[in-house]
């Protein structure tokens, strides 16, 4: 369950950076990404899954999120 | 000699893995790869931030010189002890050359070395007290530091003082920021780490100094530099166009920078980040906590300069829009005048790099505003994400090595024949003895500025005045006659 700092970039886009791992990705898709809740199962640009149980309201970014891998 | 195809670089590299035994020979072909630009994520063709093997010539530093000799040293009106024996601290004393404007020992201390000076007894009986005792001393002799910072050495981690303790106690008595940092040399497998511990240390005892303290007097144009060491001026050219195009500097981290302005940088507008590989820590650290974004730049060589001013500027108004205009059209004459001046001295000559932080590629926009070519990268200690910078920075089938070792690094050089190689001083000399002209890129070879306008003239300068050395002709005894002069001397 590694700490994930979500930040937007400049193109808008969401940002995954796993600071242990150096990890920095872009989120593909986001299950829920609604204006009431955001989260659950998250893929990466990578291919990679990940998952985190729906958060609502909806984090403001940055900000640092507990994952699971999905 | 003609740029290697992709084959012909993958031929090298397994030419040159030959020799090592099969363990090390799978381990080190990780750290080699030939660029292709189409490769989206570099973890795909390059294995970074591991450890070194045994036996090999590495050319990292360790933790300890990522937090006193990088982040901590340069932050001038603080002292920093080299807490343990006396080597460390006094073997790399002012190597870096991070100029600073002050009173050497008086108000200020960079190129100072303050050391516990651990003996046999403070191994065996601790050195806590020991620490005490100096930061007492210190304070008696330099009372115009603002605040001090205890840069654990090796032992100090091995034997378990408790710094954090002595340096609490003395920050309630002195009333300034005592700064335990943990950057014991044996942590990690680079400086790279060190840089980690010293931006978790500048969080954790500086940066929350002063909130909640609104008497500082914020403008909407407060900016820092996060991450420029200020080695022969860095720091000074890049703030000049800053402050030109209307933007106000509040702190530059950590070239000639103090700790007050480090406490104050949670109050400005952007975080301008240069180096990316040493402060990015502390940035998003930044971004979250304050909500200050941060923008990632690059000061070496007119194009790419250009290129920052606009996206740094893109963060804020009209007014530092045009800014940024007028300073481009500003130096205009200035840059044309370099590059006409050098370009026909310096065209297609071909140039290997293998530095740290984040020169591997932000250099690489400089050389070729000269017409020359980089042919061959790497960084001592770089992460993964620094090669996805720099693959985009790269030219296909050009060579990217992550912690070169020594045989590795002169094999490559053997076969490219580079015309100028760019690295340390632990590598300058068997290049230069091997006959090809090189530049020390980690303090400029006691020269620079390099970054802004201003630095590029000095880089031009420099490059050419290194590469078309007339002593390049020279490196054979007249009387002995080769018919395959080095392509080196044709050049002079
Ligand atoms: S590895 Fe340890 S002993 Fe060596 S310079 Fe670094 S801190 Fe000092």
């Amino acid at each position: 369950m590694p700490n994930v700092m979500i930040r937007r970039k400049p193109d808008g886009k969401l940002q995954f950076y796993v600071a242990k791992q150096d990890m920095e990705e872009t989120v593909a898709t986001i299950e829920k990404d609604t204006a009431e809740e955001w989260g659950g199962a998250i893929e990466l640009t990578d291919g990679s899954k990940w998952y985190i149980d729906p958060i609502s309201p909806p984090p403001v970014f940055p900000t640092t999120l507990r994952f699971k891998r999905g | 000699m003609t740029n290697l195809t992709k084959e012909e670089t993958q031929a090298l590299i397994a030419e040159v893995l030959e020799i090592y035994p099969e363990k090390a020979k799978k381990d080190r072909a990780k750290h080699l790869t030939v660029n292709d630009q189409s490769v989206e994520q570099s973890k795909k063709c390059i294995t970074s931030n591991r450890k070194s093997l045994p036996g090999v010539m590495t050319i990292r530093g360790c933790a300890y010189a990522g937090s006193k000799g990088v982040v901590w040293g340069p932050i001038k009106d603080m002292i920093h002890i080299s807490h343990g024996p006396v080597g460390c601290g006094q073997y790399s004393r002012a190597g870096r050359r991070n100029y600073y404007v002050g009173t050497t020992g008086i108000n200020t201390f960079g190129t100072m070395n303050f050391t516990s000076d651990f003996q046999e007894k403070d191994i065996v009986f601790g050195g806590d007290k020991k620490l005490a005792k100096l930061i007492g001393e210190i304070e008696t002799l330099f009372p115009l530091a603002k605040g001090i910072s205890v840069q654990s050495e090796c032992p100090i981690g091995l034997i378990g003082d408790d710094i954090e303790a002595v340096s609490k106690k003395a920050s309630k008595e002195l009333n300034k920021p005592v700064v335990p940092v943990r950057c014991e040399g044996f942590r990690g497998v680079s400086q790279s780490l060190g840089h980690h511990i010293a931006n978790d240390a500048v969080r954790d005892w500086v940066l929350s100094n002063r909130d909640g303290d609104n008497s500082f007097q914020t403008t909407p144009y407060d900016v820092s530099i996060i991450g420029d060491y200020n080695i022969g001026g860095d720091a000074w050219s890049s703030r000049t166009l800053l402050e030109e195009m209307g933007l106000r500097v509040v702190a530059q981290w950590s070239g000639d920078g103090t700790l007050a302005e480090m406490e104050l940088t949670p109050k400005v507008k952007l975080n301008l980040l240069h180096c990316y590989r040493s402060m990015n820590y502390i940035s998003r650290h930044m971004e979250e906590k304050y909500g200050i974004p941060w923008v990632e730049y690059n000061f070496f060589g007119p194009t790419k300069i250009a290129e920052s001013l606009r996206k740094i500027a893109s963060y804020f108004d009209d007014t530092i829009k045009a800014g940024a205009e007028r300073v481009i059209e500003r130096y205009k004459a200035e840059y044309e005048a370099v590059i006409a001046k050098y370009k026909p001295r310096l065209q297609g000559k071909r140039v290997m790099l293998y530095i740290g932080g984040l020169r591997p590629r932000h250099v690489i926009g400089a050389y070729e505003d000269l017409g020359m070519e980089v042919v061959g990268t790497g960084y001592e200690f770089a992460h993964n994400d620094d090669y996805d910078r720099t693959i985009k920075e790269m030219g296909n089938a050009t060579l990217i090595y992550d912690d070169v070792t020594g045989y590795e690094f002169e094999e490559f050089v053997k076969k490219i024949k580079p015309d100028l190689i760019g690295s340390g001083i632990k590598e300058k000399y068997i290049f230069q003895k091997m006959g090809i002209p090189f530049r020390q890129m980690h303090s400029w070879d006691y020269s620079g500025p390099y970054h802004g306008y201003d630095g590029f003239a000095i880089f031009a300068r420099d490059m050419d005045m290194t590469l078309n050395n007339p002593c390049w002709g020279k490196m054979k005894a007249p009387w002995i006659k080769d018919e395959a002069a080095p392509a080196i001397a044709a050049a002079a």
